[in-house]
């Protein structure tokens, strides 16, 4: 199976999974306030679910109080209070089971359950750690909502078990609440991505329109490449023109004036790509703009 | 001609252009299993889908070391994560799991809590015999220790006979499938509710099933001072058999997780507290199984057989067959 090594923490949220085929994987451990949200669209769409389920029975319980009695509103009460239970208890577990390994939240927000060292996530986990819910959540329910009369000195050890449960996760460095520790899971953020354009294929048009010297091209590395990456795909025109006016400031390009900024920054984006792309090939990588390569062979 | 010699070496244009169409066709796969059962998938696309997702795979490390297009690799990585989940995930159908449940996972689990068993069943007579002792002397202490809505019309100021019937006629309650059904649902969450707060060192199970016992101990202290042992030993063990086991074994699993954490011996915390919860939840999923059995034989037995000895023949017959079913041990097939 595959190895996890959980020391190996590279950067803040990544944690590393080496598949049986020896790659990385770099799974991003979920942050809080994903899982807070998860968890809260899970808490409305079961309460949703309650309310509907109990409309539903209640409407069918008054057509058969006419026609057979008691017997049928007995039938509703025995559905409802099994309802109510597998809801409460199961609705996490059968998601959770399943192949996305996700709540409904949780797969809104593209997160999903995965064990800790990487192998299968089995039923047992997933139960262990749902079942953990009746104390992390459900208890301090029932303190706060004071269903059962209980006095201010009480109450307020409910408070203070529920923050403890509460804020568990944010106490350890992998996020785990009680549930995953029992469960020897953790949450982690995968979602579905779609492929995005290659910006990195100039037509020949923008070549021939924008043509970089070498030494234009020498003023940035790496990390600026990926920057100006972002940029572009975030499409908003004004950083856009702000950035492509310090790049023709930085290189010294002859600005015309009825140039483009978006023209010009993908223009330089693919030109940069392509030559950092080939030196790359041939070992010599430039991390940012500071990286100087005097002692490199040039191709 | 420039543009054909720069891509004679490498670009990562053409790299993705090669592969893209396989990355779609394996996101496509994927989506579909994800979305229903495998079944959907024909035999073909099953032996297709690890050979998509190796090179994928190989893709992204290429990816990685080649590519600077940060939201290729970035894609790479989310498509590998899933096939990888997928590849590698459970394969087994909900039936083969439920079989296996039944034949071994659940028998072992309970086999391997049953230090914590003796435990939870030894604090459930301490407090038992601790209550019995204080109500015996004294049955004021009857009320401090049961709850007003739990005792009913059965508290120390009933007659005799209004106790004895208590025993054998409910107060006429009638819908016996609703209230065993209240009696399961209830039971069940009060045992999860042991077994989580395992997690708290399992101090708090361990009074739970302290307190659990008291109540017992109360119960049977103000019958027998009114002669009707016997008769409430044969109400109470009817579904006590199955119900009072499961409770132990829920403590047992709590207790398990708790000691474990304390204890975690060659292990890390971490380590053990993750195998100490899967053995107990489990032992969790039987004990909520028992419970539904205890349900129907409370709700439906006990008010159907009033006779004392029919009642514990069927107490002691369930008791042997869950002993029997948990811990004969028997042949396992080699592979485990």
């Amino acid at each position: 199976m595959a190895s996890v090594n959980p020391v190996m923490h590279i950067a803040g949220e990544q944690r590393t999974l080496i598949t049986p085929e020896g790659v990385d994987l770099r799974l991003k451990l979920a942050t809080a306030g994903q899982r807070a949200g998860a968890f809260l669209i899970d808490f409305f769409l079961l309460i949703a679910i309650l309310v509907i389920f109990t409309i539903i029975l209640v409407s069918a319980g008054i057509g058969t109080i006419g026609a057979t009695g008691s017997d049928g509103v007995e039938l509703i009460s025995i559905l409802w209070l099994l309802g109510f239970f597998l809801l409460r208890n199961f609705y996490f577990i059968a998601f959770e089971v399943g192949r996305r390994s996700a709540t409904l939240g949780k797969r809104w927000l593209g997160l999903r359950v995965v064990a800790r060292d990487g192998g299968r996530l089995t039923a047992d986990a997933v139960i262990a750690r749902n079942l953990m819910r009746e104390i992390e959540i459900f208890l301090p329910l029932s303190f706060i909502s004071g269903g059962d009369g209980v006095d201010g000195a009480i109450a307020l050890i409910g408070l203070l078990w529920a923050c403890l449960f509460l804020f568990f996760p944010l106490f350890n460095k992998d996020r785990l609440r009680a549930g995953d520790i029992i469960a020897g899971t953790w949450v982690v953020h995968a979602p579905r991505r779609k492929l995005e354009v290659n910006l990195g294929s100039g037509t020949q048009e923008d070549a021939d329109q924008f043509r970089f010297t070498d030494e234009q091209l020498d003023a940035y590395g790496e990390y600026e490449l990926q920057t100006l990456e972002n940029v572009l795909r975030a499409g908003n025109s004004e950083t856009q023109e702000n950035v492509a006016a310090t790049i023709r400031g930085k290189i010294g390009w002859e600005w015309r004036e009825e140039e483009d900024s978006y023209a010009f920054l993908s223009a330089y984006y693919a030109a940069l790509g392509k030559r950092l792309e080939r030196r790359m090939l041939f070992g010599n990588r430039r991390k940012d703009k500071f990286d100087t390569l005097e002692d490199r062979t040039e191709d | 001609m420039e543009r054909v010699t720069e891509q004679a070496i490498f670009s990562s244009t053409t790299f993705r252009e090669e592969r893209e169409a396989d990355w779609a066709r394996l996101e496509e796969l994927l989506g579909r299993a994800e979305r229903g059962s495998v079944r959907r998938l024909s035999d073909d696309d099953l032996r297709e889908l690890p050979i998509l997702y190796r090179s994928a795979l190989s893709a992204l490390s290429v990816a990685r070391s080649t590519s600077l297009d940060m939201a290729l690799v970035a894609y790479l990585e989310g498509l590998c994560t899933r096939a990888y989940f997928f590849v590698y995930g459970v394969r087994t159908s909900f039936g083969q799991r439920v079989a296996s449940f039944f034949s071994d996972d659940w028998p072992t689990s309970v086999r391997r809590i049953w230090r914590e068993t003796l435990i939870s069943f030894a604090l459930m007579m301490a407090g038992t015999i601790a209550a019995y002792l204080l109500v015996s002397s004294d049955p004021n202490w009857f009320n401090s220790i049961i709850p007003g809505s739990l005792a009913g019309e059965r508290g120390p100021e009933a007659t005799t006979e209004a106790l004895r019937a208590t025993l054998y006629d409910d107060g006429g309650r009638n819908g016996l499938g609703v209230f065993a059904t209240y009696l399961f649902t209830h039971n069940s969450q009060v045992s999860i509710f042991a077994f989580a707060l395992g997690f708290a060192f399992g101090v708090p199970t361990a009074l739970l099933m302290v307190y659990n016992g008291a109540i017992l101990g109360a119960f049977t202290a103000l019958f027998v001072e009114r002669g009707l042992g016997f008769e409430l030993g044969g109400w109470l063990l009817i579904h006590g058999s199955t119900e009072l086991f499961a409770i132990i074994l829920a403590g047992a699993a709590g207790l398990h997780i708790g000691t474990k954490i304390v204890f975690p011996g060659m292990d890390t915390r971490l380590a053990a507290a993750r195998r100490a919860g899967r053995t107990a939840a489990t032992a969790m999923i039987g004990v909520i199984v028992m419970l539904m059995f205890a349900g129907l034989l409370e709700g439906f037995g006990r008010q159907l057989i009033t006779d004392d000895w029919t009642r514990y023949a069927i107490a002691t017959g369930m008791f042997v067959t869950w002993c029997a079913y948990f811990y004969i041990p028997r042949i396992t097939n080699g592979e485990r």
